[in-house]
């Protein structure tokens, strides 16, 4: 009765208005819940620095605009570029080394991981919110009948669905996603190919990271406050939407974020008294998907790595 | 064509391989036979170099290869079809034999080595598209074998080939390794199936605790009355 009440007080406009909130916000943890989702499949790892690597990438972009005056759009593909590095950075020293050593060993390496890079960019930056660069016509806010949307909420999807399909295409019809593929069931027989491990790993790690600052830098743009911090929910809620999907599963990663994303915002449109509970949303599904179906969406049955 | 020289293989403090020498000449078929936990994956995955042995040496045509590792051995001509198959489930039949033949770049003679595979296990051509995962046992085992043979192998190394497959099925495995072995590749074949294994073998080997217990050609040892009684299940009368 009362979901009724609240759907019947919202007019068509201001529900518009809430999916376009919504559907970005999605596409946004679509794009992050990826990178884990990636790294899981191939390390069986949670990559806990992957968070700040969304963070790191929005100072990036913001110093790089309002410190080195790069032009904004070359800006946007030197933090892509710079941000990839990074990941593939972290990988080689903080996870590289423990490549034989039990899997807590690892988890804790990434903990340690997040924490340098939160501690760096505090120290570096300072902990006082930054303003991320208003972006010319992006960062604006336009009027379609009626339902105010800022500009990059047109093109937060778009580009979301275009790099997951190019990620799917690398994936599933190159060599090196078929390498990928191979390497995320059996290390041992990958190298018996002749498969670099390593460079495989390198790649994953490139590639994650790579979506994750495009991700950051439309997060930037949408939610301009740049706090060394601001990895940390958005991180863990992407986390929750790749295992809501199917752990390891780039397309369960995505639905994943958009069940997030939407939910979260549809939630306080419909309820605002529970406006202050948006951020239990995620755990309540982690929990409903912990419970019911526990290989995500999805996901397959978990196979242990020989 | 391959000399292995007291060899030492430890798994933590305990010695799976207690100093073997074992050679392979080109051409022919070896085989080693011995109880499980004799040590006979260990010696294949040691010259694959996914386990680095504590001492000794690998000779393959002159060079010690026991340093290198994994991508340069299969470079040098040297493949492994491992026990247990682990064919990989989640690529197709396509993608796991186009995976044997990753460090080639020859697209043309590739393709002509996948057609060549398909004659010779037309089941899989059947199957051309489907996961491997959902494969029979048999199949899989074709499968683990065409995709070594797409790295153009000089030298084969089977672990097991026969394991868990029905009879007839493993009829059929001898013979495509006959075949493979005509055709001019060397094989290093390890078996408990001894039987149908020394029955191939030019020469081989019976591992005993890491240690090499007896050698001769494959027609000795089927005839040595200790190898019938502990390996081919037979009675001394
Ligand atoms: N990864 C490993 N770690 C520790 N011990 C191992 C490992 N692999 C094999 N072993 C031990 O080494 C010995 C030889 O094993 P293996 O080479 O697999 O024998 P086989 O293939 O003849 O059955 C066995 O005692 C086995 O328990
Ligand atoms: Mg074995």
């Amino acid at each position: 009765m009362e979901l009724f009440q609240a759907i019947t007080n919202m007019t068509a406009v201001s529900f518009a208005q809430h999916m376009v909130n919504g559907i970005s916000l999605g596409s946004l943890y679509a794009l992050i819940a990826i990178g884990y989702t990636m790294v899981y499949g191939i390390l069986l790892m949670i990559n806990f620095a992957h968070a700040d690597i969304v963070m790191m990438a929005c100072y990036f972009a913001l110093f790089g605009i309002t410190t080195f005056h790069i032009p904004w759009y070359l800006t946007f593909i030197l933090t892509i570029a710079a941000t990839a590095l990074l990941g593939v950075i972290i990988e080689r020293s903080a996870y590289r080394p423990l490549r034989d050593a039990p899997k807590n060993s690892v988890l804790i390496s990434a903990i340690g991981a997040s924490f340098l890079l939160e501690n760096l960019a505090n120290y570096l930056f300072s902990g006082r919110p930054l303003h991320f660069p208003d972006i010319p016509f992006l960062s604006s806010m336009i009027d379609l009948n009626g339902i105010q949307v800022q500009a990059i909420c047109l093109f937060i999807p778009v580009v979301t669905l275009a790099c997951l399909f190019l990620l799917l295409h690398i994936v599933n019809h190159t060599k090196t996603g078929m390498a990928m593929r191979a390497v995320s069931k059996d290390y041992e027989i990958a190298r018996v190919m002749g498969v670099n491990i390593d460079n495989i790993i390198s790649i994953t790690f490139a590639i994650g990271s790579a979506l994750a600052a495009i991700g950051a830098i439309m997060w930037g743009i949408r939610y301009p406050g740049i706090t060394p911090y601001l990895g940390v929910m958005p991180g863990l809620k992407c986390f929750i939407a790749a295992v809501v999907g199917g752990i390891g599963n780039i397309k369960g990663a995505v639905i994943g974020g958009f069940i997030l994303g939407l939910g979260e915002i549809l939630i306080v449109a419909f309820f605002p008294q529970f406006s202050g509970y948006r951020d239990a949303f995620a755990f309540i599904m982690l929990l409903l998907i912990l419970f019911y179906k526990p290989t995500g969406l999805l996901g397959e049955k978990m196979t242990e790595k020989v | 064509m391959l000399k292995v020289r007291d060899l030492v293989v430890a798994y933590g403090g305990i010695e799976a391989l207690k100093g073997i020498s074992v050679d392979v000449p080109d051409g022919q078929i070896v085989t080693l036979i011995g109880a499980n936990g004799a040590g006979k994956s260990t010696l294949l995955r040691t010259i694959m170099g996914l386990v680095k042995p504590r001492s000794g040496s690998v000779e393959y045509n002159e060079e010690n290869i026991k340093d290198l590792n994994s991508q340069h051995i299969v470079s040098r001509g040297i493949t492994l079809v491992p026990e247990g198959r682990r064919v990989f489930p989640n690529l197709t039949v396509l993608e796991n034999l186009r995976i044997g033949a990753y460090l080639r770049k020859d697209e043309e003679g590739i393709a002509k080595d996948i057609k060549r595979i398909y004659e010779l296990f037309p089941r899989l051509e059947e199957r051309n598209w489907q996961m491997a995962g959902t494969l029979s046992g048999g199949e899989q085992q074709m499968l683990a074998l065409g995709r070594a043979l797409m790295s153009r192998p000089k030298l084969i190394m089977m672990d097991e080939p026969s394991l868990g497959l029905a009879p007839l099925v493993i009829k059929d495995i001898f013979n495509i390794i006959r075949r493979i072995n005509e055709s001019g590749t060397t094989v290093l074949l390890v078996e408990q199936n001894a039987n149908m294994a020394l029955k191939v073998a030019h020469h081989a080997y019976v591992l005993e605790t890491g240690r090499i217990k007896t050698e001769g050609s494959g027609r000795e040892l089927l005839e040595n009355e200790e190898i019938k009684e502990a390996y081919l299940g037979k009675k001394k009368k």
